[in-house]
């Protein structure tokens, strides 16, 4: 198990330094900022080897954590505990650098006492920790109180605490998409997919059982198969196959295992209920369609369309293009019919940039790009040209069917709940080659 | 107000000051002067000085104070373990408080405390505290149970703690049940034969259970503690796989991997035609891509599972090429990973896409990584036959880029294209030669010139490449001018009329003006070859070469096996057992698959080095200094072709295994100590672009230039133990070695039987002794003539001598061998009967024995019993005369033989012992005098094995 964890700034010096288990001594704090912090080369693995003490760190900024150990540990666990470590920092005092560190060692001793016990991962839910770890002591409290502390802390649903209350109870889903394609001079589709995040924020008293839908391919097949669907045709065209998906750990995983129904008690606040991806029908926001011709050695025209593909109602946002251009360019000279266009020498690339643009339309830009004749031989690999947009819907096709909120004990019922529900779909790595 | 002012505090005097502050009156005063401490603790400052002031602050009911005085305390109490003394009765107190909260703060914290003192008074605390109503304080101590444990482990067993940590398997509360399964199992792993993690039908249903229920830390502890669970049949199996597929969909990486590991196990017992085996397959591919949208750390902690995955079925991700592609913004450790995998998932199917790819990155920045990505193009080649050509043009083209390291790269790797389809592409060779100036490598120019002399009949101006080689010879690497001489030998076989002075010239350069043995050897054999038979020499050098294997750099089956079982963890990171780079007992255990293990009963190995009889010589392999320099060799050895230079100790590690390497690790590498006695590594060993039949057929006409024989007298009936094994093929990359030792015609032997359990052949066998209690040693080099190819066995006797540098051993017959093939050094140790030592003139007079028996006092005297023994007293006597074992003379007294014996040893050490035989008594009683009596015990277990065999 962990041995020990150490926090570092960027200069090697020791801000944090827990150690747990007897055969990590002082000097191993040494041995990784000589070996590492200071080391000239890059980082060529997250897991080094130093005199047989294995030290994981990731970087934060430019604070190091590294967690060391002796042993054959479980190598995922302690990464995703350090990751973990980070969240807890940031829900505590915001962001991680020297000085908040400093401002809070008191505070992530504690906080490092009670998540690793012998360097085994203890219960790391802010939620749960906030009501104890609290930098105020905790002498007022009730025998009540602390036993049910110690109940959340240890219980089934350690991510929520009892007895939260809302005057208004509401909730908030954003499913956030991010589409990635590349895409072939001739318009194919050499590879796409979305990886989507559904992320709640929940406003809601006592501890509701939450029940979320949406049109998965299984769930409406199913549905479609038992007869009580009553648009058969419809919902059969709207379901989308999700190729794999994984939960918040408050979702019943045995239950969507045997149901494939997601149903959970939800942490209060803000967290990702799940994460997905779909590689099948998707909705390609734009299209982009290149035109590269070298007119003799020293110009090249480059022409560039841009077809928006999806309804007209809707508008997307921060649109931008970005066209890269030879590395021995001289000059270049845009017109765009919409939009700014800029060429921007230190990147070697046309950036064109739009800020809004309706579905089921078309932009173009044209440039003459001016170059200065070299005796190099190799060719231009030609990079492909790459966007960045936003639009308000998901290019999967999710849509979310329903989110249930059962209460049994408050006096609400699913009606009173407020909810939001909001879509947006970004560009992940959206290229097409030329 | 921050905290951050306690980290700047610098001034003289400090410690006086924080001492005054610590004992004021006032509470926050006191909180601030604890804070100034731990922050100076932390920065690596002695506050040791400030114990007893820091303790006094404990007894306070504010829980952030305490707090910071039991960090202090963790810190500190190991050295004031008198001072800690005080702390306990707080600690005791805290047990009982009403806060729950407290009383596991009190017990967590008591366990880290490491005193002795302390630790007994923890048990009455942890025993309620292992009980305590509240599930926070019952988690809490289970973990402390695994902290005493670590402590004083004989105290937990007494105490009876084990019973009550496995009756918390059964606890209501699932983060209880966690805990108590990792502290389980951390606890059974330091006593690898006992039953403690008595794993059932019963318990597993229980852990499946609190599998749903607990945290993903914990659901982590009971996934990794079911991986060990051998099911007893493929419907159990199938049942538990179905339990823990959900854990496939966590957020939690490391779930999904703990999860796979589990499934992969079990995956192994169930039969290939069940439906249920093909829907588990698919199951698997989507959470293992969806691993690597994780962040980079875990990616490529998942990239590494996921290539030892695809090498154990590849069935499951061959259609996710795709997602192996790497993006630009990857890390550079993700990247590498990420082309090792598309290599390995290259097929007909994809070849196309894999190569365009593969061309892109050849044209990035990162150097290592262009490498990797020009030698994946030469893998692919030699692959996926369809695209060789393709392959071949591709590797042009980056000739052409003039980039220096893309060119080298491309060369080496042009090398075994050529080897794996012969005359096919030779038309490309005149490309080649037109880079031959701008090769800096020893690799490069190595492979470059063994294409020269490959294809010399076609190239019209070899002879001029090559003498210009020449020119530079001494300043070339070992490596180039090995080749270089093959080359040149090989050129004067095909052209032999316009070369002659040429090839003269490069054996007096080998033979007579180098100083490399390796060099000098070969020269040796070829010019001797040519002079003798030029027709055999054509048929040697020029002999067919075997084709080259399609998979490279698989891992060996068994050591995969083993890592398959250690999904998720850093022993599936390094590609490396966890016993070479766990100290001590630990992971020192085995693990395998089930299924496939052969036998199925055993799943835990046999070999864990559980002590057998103590004159049986266990198997003790020595890891911490092996693999440690293993992996150091590891560096240097890759090319196959020669060894290179001895790498630099490296100052940084803890080298306990500097008396091996002494004087012998250069020699083992085939460097030049002329005069070491392990010489030799280099005399059996074809270059590996030489056919690697060569040696067989040359070795019988080389007996006079090794002239080593191997000695073989006939055997005396001295008494020999079975061969055991010594060094397991899993600690050696296949390579499995057992042996025995004999006495024949008075030379020592160590007879070995060398088995290649890898898959590629193994070559350039030496072997080198540590210094011993004796001064063994070899007295030749190992005589491994021909290549072990996989699965061949060889008997191999080497005869030692004693006049190796001598040290003191424990046990006294303990000798530590080093092994070096073309692979890796691997170590291990083994121990001798001492009979071995006893020389053929111990026959002492008997007047002398007399004497000598009296001579020697009383306190030398040692007596031992051998029971179970059949044999009259005439019969033991002339069978303990074959191991040189003397009777001087016999006495009977009231029906009861006594046998005086002598025996001596190589170092001249004088045996005196009396052999008491009573008839119809199965019971002997031996009595050995000497005068240095630390041997006793060795001659005693001799004494026994002669006699029982």
């Amino acid at each position: 198990m962990i041995g020990g964890l150490f926090i570092y700034n960027h200069k090697g010096e020791v801000l944090i330094s827990r150690v747990y288990r007897d055969d990590i001594g002082r000097n191993a704090v040494d041995a990784f900022r000589v070996n590492v912090i200071h080391a000239r080369q890059q980082v060529r693995s997250p897991v080094t080897n130093i005199a047989r003490t294995s030290f994981f760190h990731v970087k934060r900024s430019n604070i190091w954590l590294a967690a060391v150990t002796k042993q054959n540990v479980n190598a995922a666990m302690v990464f995703e505990f350090l990751y973990k470590m980070c969240d807890v920092m940031t829900a505590y005092f915001g962001k991680i650098s020297e000085e908040n560190i400093k401002n809070n060692f008191v505070l992530i001793y504690e906080l490092l006492d009670e998540i690793l016990d012998f360097g085994y991962p203890q219960n790391s839910e802010t939620g749960a920790l906030k009501t104890f770890i609290t930098q105020q002591g905790i002498k007022g409290q009730t025998k009540e109180e602390q036993s049910q502390i110690t109940s959340q802390v240890t219980g089934q649903i350690g991510w929520r605490r009892e007895g939260i209350k809302y005057r208004r109870n509401e909730l908030f889903l954003d499913v956030l998409e991010s589409v990635n394609l590349l895409m072939s001079p001739q318009g194919q589709v050499l590879s796409a997919h979305v990886s989507g995040r559904v992320v709640m924020k929940s406003y809601l008293s006592g501890m509701p059982e939450c029940k979320f839908g949406m049109n998965d391919k299984i769930v409406i097949d199913k549905q479609g198969k038992g007869g009580a669907s009553d648009d058969p045709g419809k919902s059969g065209k709207q379901s989308i196959a999700i190729d794999d998906c994984t939960f918040h750990q408050c979702v019943r995983l045995s239950k969507f295992d045997s149901e494939r129904s997601i149903s959970f008690i939800p942490p209060d606040g803000e967290y990702e209920l799940m994460r997905y991806r779909t590689t099948k029908d998707i909705i390609l926001p734009f299209r982009v369609i290149p035109l590269v011709r070298e007119v003799g050695r020293t110009k090249l025209e480059v022409k560039v369309v841009i077809k928006s593909n999806f309804k007209p109602s809707l508008l997307a946002q921060k649109i931008e293009v970005r066209i890269p251009t030879p590395l021995n360019t001289s000059g270049v000279q845009v017109i765009c019919m919409k939009g700014k266009a800029k060429y921007k020498a230190s990147e070697n690339a046309i950036v064109w940039k739009i800020k809004r643009m309706a579905g089921m339309k078309e932009s173009q830009i044209s440039a003459e790009i001016e170059l200065l004749p070299t005796n190099d031989k190799k060719k231009w690999a030609r990079p492909p040209i790459s966007m960045n947009f936003e639009v308000p819907f998901a290019p999967s096709g999710l849509k979310v069917r329903y989110l249930k909120v059962f209460e049994s004990k408050l006096n609400y019922s699913d009606h009173d709940v407020i909810k939001w529900v909001r879509y947006i779909g970004r560009s992940g790595i959206y290229e097409t080659r030329c | 107000m921050t905290d951050s002012k306690y980290f700047t505090t610098t001034k003289k005097g400090e410690i006086f000051e924080l001492k005054a502050e610590l004992n004021s009156d006032k509470k926050e005063k006191k909180k601030e002067a604890v804070k100034k401490v731990i922050a100076s603790m932390t920065v690596g400052k002695d506050v040791s000085a400030l114990f007893p002031d820091v303790v006094n602050c404990m007894q306070t009911d504010n829980l952030e104070l305490k707090k910071l005085v039991y960090l202090y305390l963790m810190n500190y109490a190991k050295s004031q373990p008198d001072m800690a003394i005080m702390a306990v009765n707080t600690f005791v107190k805290d047990c009982e408080d009403p806060n729950p909260l407290i009383r596991a703060l009190a017990v967590r914290t008591m366990g880290c405390i490491r005193v002795d003192k302390i630790t007994e008074y923890l048990c009455e605390p942890l025993r309620k505290c292992l009980k305590d109503e509240d599930p926070y304080v019952r988690k809490t101590a289970a973990v402390c149970v695994a902290k005493l444990h670590d402590i004083n482990a004989q105290l937990v067993e007494d105490q009876g703690f084990l019973d009550t940590l496995k009756d918390l398997i059964s606890d209501s509360n699932p983060m209880v049940v966690a805990n108590a399964v990792a502290a389980l199992s951390e606890i059974a792993e330091s006593h690898p034969n006992s039953n403690l993690l008595d794993l059932n039908p019963q318990t597993i249903n229980k852990l499946l259970t609190a599998l749903n229920e607990c945290t993903e830390w914990g659901q982590i502890f009971i996934l990794d503690c079911l991986a060990n669970y051998t099911p007893r049949d493929d419907r159990e199996s199938q049942s538990i796989c179905e339990r823990v597929t959900p854990r496939l969909s966590h957020a939690n990486s490391a779930v999904v991997l703990s999860a796979v590991k589990v499934l992969m196990k079990f995956m192994e017992m169930l039969p290939k035609d069940l439906d249920y085996y093909g829907t588990l397959l698919k199951k698997l591919a989507p959470p293992l891509v969806t691993l690597l949208s994780a962040e980079p750390e875990l990616q490529y902690v998942a990239l590494r599972n996921i290539n030892l995955i695809v090498q154990r079925r590849p069935e499951i991700l061959k259609h996710e090429m795709k997602v192996f592609f790497v993006k630009y913004n990857d890390p550079i450790y993700v990247k590498l990973e990420k082309l090792d995998i598309m290599i390995r998932l290259a097929s007909q199917a994809n070849i196309a896409q894999v190569l365009a790819e593969l061309k892109e990155y050849a044209t990035e920045v990162d150097v290592d990584f262009v490498r990797k990505a020009v030698r994946a193009i030469g893998r692919c080649a030699i692959k996926v036959e369809q695209s060789a050509e393709r392959c071949v043009s591709t590797l042009l083209d980056l000739i052409q880029t003039k980039v220096n390291y893309v060119v080298q790269e491309a060369i080496v790797v042009i090398k075994d294209i050529f080897r794996k389809y012969p005359n096919k592409y030779e038309s490309v060779i005149g490309t080649l030669c037109e880079n031959l100036d701008s090769l800096d490598e020893p690799e490069a120019r190595a492979a470059m010139i063994w294409i020269v002399g490959e294809y010399a009949e076609r190239i019209d101006n070899a002879d001029e490449l090559l003498e210009s080689f020449l020119e530079g010879f001494h300043d070339e690497s070992t490596q180039v001018q090995l080749q270089l001489l093959t080359a040149i030998v090989k050129l004067f076989l095909k052209k032999p009329t316009e070369t002659q002075e040429l090839v003269q010239q490069v054996l007096s350069l080998a033979t007579q003006d180098s100083d490399n043995p390796d060099l000098r050897d070969r020269g040796y054999i070829y010019w001797r070859l040519l002079s003798t038979d030029p027709v055999a020499a054509k048929e040697v050098v020029l002999a067919e070469k075997p084709l080259i294997s399609e998979e490279t750099d698989l891992i060996e089956p068994t050591l995969l096996e083993e890592l398959i079982c250690h999904i998720g963890t850093l022993a599936s990171v390094y590609h490396k057992p966890p016993s070479a780079f766990v100290e001590g007992s630990r992971g020192v255990q085995h693990k395998r698959l089930a299924g496939s293990a052969g036998s199925g009963e055993s799943v835990e190995s046999p070999d864990a080095g559980s002590a057998a009889g103590a004159s049986e010589a266990p198997p003790a392999v020595i890891p911490s200094q092996g693999d440690l320099l293993g992996d150091l060799l590891n560096l240097d050895l890759t090319p196959p072709t020669t060894a290179g230079p001895p790498p630099p100790p490296s100052s940084g590690m803890q080298m306990g295994a500097m008396d091996l390497l002494g004087g012998g690790l250069d020699s083992l590498l085939g460097g030049d100590l002329g005069g070491s006695p392990a010489m030799g590594a280099g005399f059996a060993a074809p270059p590996a672009a030489m056919p690697a039949s060569f040696s067989a057929p040359v070795s019988s006409g080389l007996d006079d230039l090794f002239d080593l024989g191997g000695g073989v007298g006939m055997p005396m009936g001295a008494y020999s133990p079975p061969k055991t094994v010594w060094l397991p093929a899993m600690k050696a990359k296949g390579l499995e070695i057992s042996g025995t030792f004999a006495r024949r015609a008075g030379v020592i032997q160590m007879e070995m039987t060398l088995t290649n359990k890898a898959m590629s052949v193994m070559t350039d066998f030496a072997i080198q002794f540590n210094r011993n209690s004796f001064g063994l040693a070899p007295a030749g080099p190992l005589q491994v003539l021909s290549p072990l190819s996989p699965n061949q066995s060889i008997e191999v006797t080497l005869p030692l001598n004693t006049v190796g540098p001598v040290m003191k051993m424990d046990p006294l017959n303990n000798l530590q061998v080093a092994v070096k093939n073309n692979i890796d050094v691997f170590y291990f140790s083994c121990q001798y009967p001492i009979s071995m030592l006893f020389v053929e003139d111990g026959k002492m007079e008997r007047q002398v024995f007399l004497a000598t028996w009296k001579d020697i006092p009383n306190d030398n005297e040692s007596q031992f019993q051998i029971k179970d023994c059949h044999l009259s007293s005439d019969a033991s006597s002339s069978k303990l005369q074959g191991s040189n074992i003397f009777t001087i003379a016999k006495r009977t007294v009231e029906g009861q033989d006594m046998l005086y014996q002598s025996m001596k040893l190589t170092n001249g050490i004088w045996l005196l012992a009396e052999l008491r035989v009573q008839t119809g008594n199965p019971n002997y009683t031996v009595c050995l005098k000497c005068r240095a009596p630390e041997v006793s015990q060795c001659v005693f277990q001799s004494y026994e094995a002669v006699l029982k065999n």
